[in-house]
């Protein structure tokens, strides 16, 4: 099965400000568009990211073919045990994830 | 006066920008010229401990291009978040390299300091006086907390740079501002659109971030009655209506709305449509002012004291129970500690990382491999100054302990002697508010000062 990553142009994914993340899906045409936002389901991305449901944010971007997350970081930036300040390596997991 | 042209010669000072673009940008004539100086973006250290999180030399470089540009335009030049965090020192020290400079420059200059840090009885009698509000997630904010943060700043807006540029001064630097209100400023103050002064703001707050060419730095917004043009001041690179577009998207959590101080804006029915290869005009944003005036508010205090160890593990057996050793030292580890040192487990965190395993992700990892080799970071915080100590108590464990008790005593690789590093005090963020005011410059001061 191909991966998330596989079918998409670019995934990232940033803090935004101290206490969110944000995740963009950049998708290549209209067509691929259409299909992520139809199969990619919260609730798969609020368990890979193990956060609740209702902590996600969801926007479907239709001039730019974007699908886009955010979500309250459950540890602060910079906080001790925090292991990623920018949180950009995040966008690892939605890339690796099977679709 | 309208249209107005704002001048960005990148997304931070301290970061670099094309000079020949910077020179394109003169050239082109803009009524002021604006950077940003700071964020949140590295971590709550530079706020914590109000310091720049960039080199005095590489601002001071720079500067120096701004400074020089600033007389050939003969406009303002306007410098926002002053030091990375913004405190009323970093401010102060921004005036000691602009002076510094001037005299190096030969150059005359009103400096205009915009002073944004908050006391914290004012913090304290404005929580009493119900004027603040928590934003989401935010940190529960009572007298204890205030008095344990160590910098209070309040983000100033398009009012506070306004009240500067009034002045009449030719260096304007602002303690802690909205990336976006040193650009939205004049062309509010001169009647552009509302919406698109702070959506023209908003594109232009990275520098080129918005054109296909980000390194470059230099952009130039012109604001109008109707919108705005955006225009990438380096012959390399170019503005098209995806790039502008996209920007909305980038480190925000929702990409229609910006909240600002006064209000919000709305770039959902903004059009965005290429004039020609290089320029991109934006129109559609709405500016919606709210009921109360209010600004951000921003605070850190001190976490602890850190000490980190770092230790490499070849051995492959090591490497495939690196998980069980650290879970076996570690409990260890906290009996000696408590025994040894006297002290419980609550007046420490003792952590172990796991570098080629799930160092990044931790239990959000998916796909653990099979590493011929891990680093074991562990990182040792304390309230008071000990962790140094506890650093030392753990060093010979962290080199022999072995994961059974018969075999021969392993030795693991410790890549640094001293094999600790003192990383001294760490903060964490401790506010995420807002602060209602009566008038704008109610928790903002403003001193000139001539050079």
């Amino acid at each position: 099965m191909p991966t998330l990553g596989e079918k998409v142009k670019k995934i990232r994914s940033k803090n935004a400000g101290p206490f969110w993340i944000t995740i963009d899906i950049f998708c290549e045409d209209k067509k691929t568009y259409k299909v992520v936002c139809n199969q990619l389901k919260n609730s798969k991305i609020s368990s890979l990211l193990m956060i609740s449901e209702q902590d996600l944010k969801r926007f479907e971007i239709d001039n730019l073919n974007v699908i886009k997350f955010s979500f309250p970081r459950k540890i602060i930036q910079g906080d001790i045990f925090d292991r990623d300040m920018h949180g950009a390596q995040l966008a690892v997991l939605l890339s690796e994830m099977k679709f | 006066m309208i249209p107005i042209k704002v001048l960005v010669p990148s997304g931070v000072l301290g970061l670099g920008f094309d000079l020949e673009a910077l020179n394109n940008g003169v050239k082109n004539n803009p009524d002021i010229i604006s950077i940003d100086g700071g964020s949140t973006d590295s971590g709550p250290y530079s706020l914590g401990s109000g310091t720049s999180k960039y080199s005095r030399a590489a601002i001071k470089a720079e500067w120096k291009s701004l400074m020089i540009a600033r007389k050939k335009a003969n406009v303002p030049l306007v410098i926002g978040s002053c030091g990375t965090c913004g405190t009323n020192n970093m401010v102060d020290w921004m005036e000691n390299i602009t002076t510094e400079l001037a005299e190096e420059l030969n150059q005359n200059i009103k400096i205009a300091k915009l002073y944004c840090q908050q006391e914290k009885n004012f913090i304290k009698k404005n929580l009493q006086l119900r004027k603040i509000f928590p934003l989401n997630p935010a940190p529960m904010l009572n007298g204890q907390l205030i008095e344990e943060m160590t910098n209070i700043v309040a983000l100033a807006g398009a009012e506070q740079i306004q009240e500067c540029i009034n002045t009449g001064a030719d260096i304007i630097l602002a303690g802690r501002t909205t990336d976006t209100a040193i650009i939205s400023a004049l062309p509010l103050m001169k009647g552009a659109n509302p919406g698109s002064s702070w959506h023209g703001a908003k594109v232009a707050e990275c520098g080129a971030l918005c054109s296909t060419n980000p390194t470059s730095g230099v952009v130039m917004v012109e604001f109008d009655k109707s919108g705005f043009t955006v225009e990438p001041m380096s012959k390399n690179a170019f503005c098209t209506s995806e790039t502008v577009a996209a920007h909305m998207l980038y480190e925000n959590a929702d990409p229609y709305i910006l909240h600002e101080p006064g209000g919000y804006m709305d770039v959902s029915h903004s059009n965005y449509y290429n004039i020609d290869k290089k320029k991109v005009r934006v129109e559609g944003a709405t500016w919606n002012s709210s009921k109360n005036y209010s600004v951000k508010l921003e605070g850190a205090k001190i976490s602890g004291y850190q000490t980190s160890l770092l230790v490499l593990l070849r051995d492959n057996n090591y490497v495939k129970n690196a998980k069980k050793w650290t879970n076996k030292l570690s409990k260890f580890l906290n009996k000696e500690i408590n025994e040894r040192m006297n002290i419980d487990s609550s007046e420490y965190s003792l952590e172990f990382r796991h570098i080629g395993l799930n160092s990044i992700l931790g239990e959000l990892e998916k796909n653990l491999g099979n590493p011929v080799e891990v680093g074991v970071l562990c990182l040792i915080t304390s309230k008071d100054k000990i962790s140094t100590e506890i650093a030392e108590l753990i060093n010979p464990f962290l080199l022999h302990f072995p994961l059974s008790f018969n075999e021969e005593l392993p030795t693991f690789a410790f890549p640094f002697s001293p094999v600790h590093s003192d990383r001294g005090c760490v903060y964490e963020f401790a506010l995420n508010h807002i602060l209602e005011l009566d008038d704008p410059m109610d928790a903002f001061q403003i001193q000139i000062s001539e050079v």
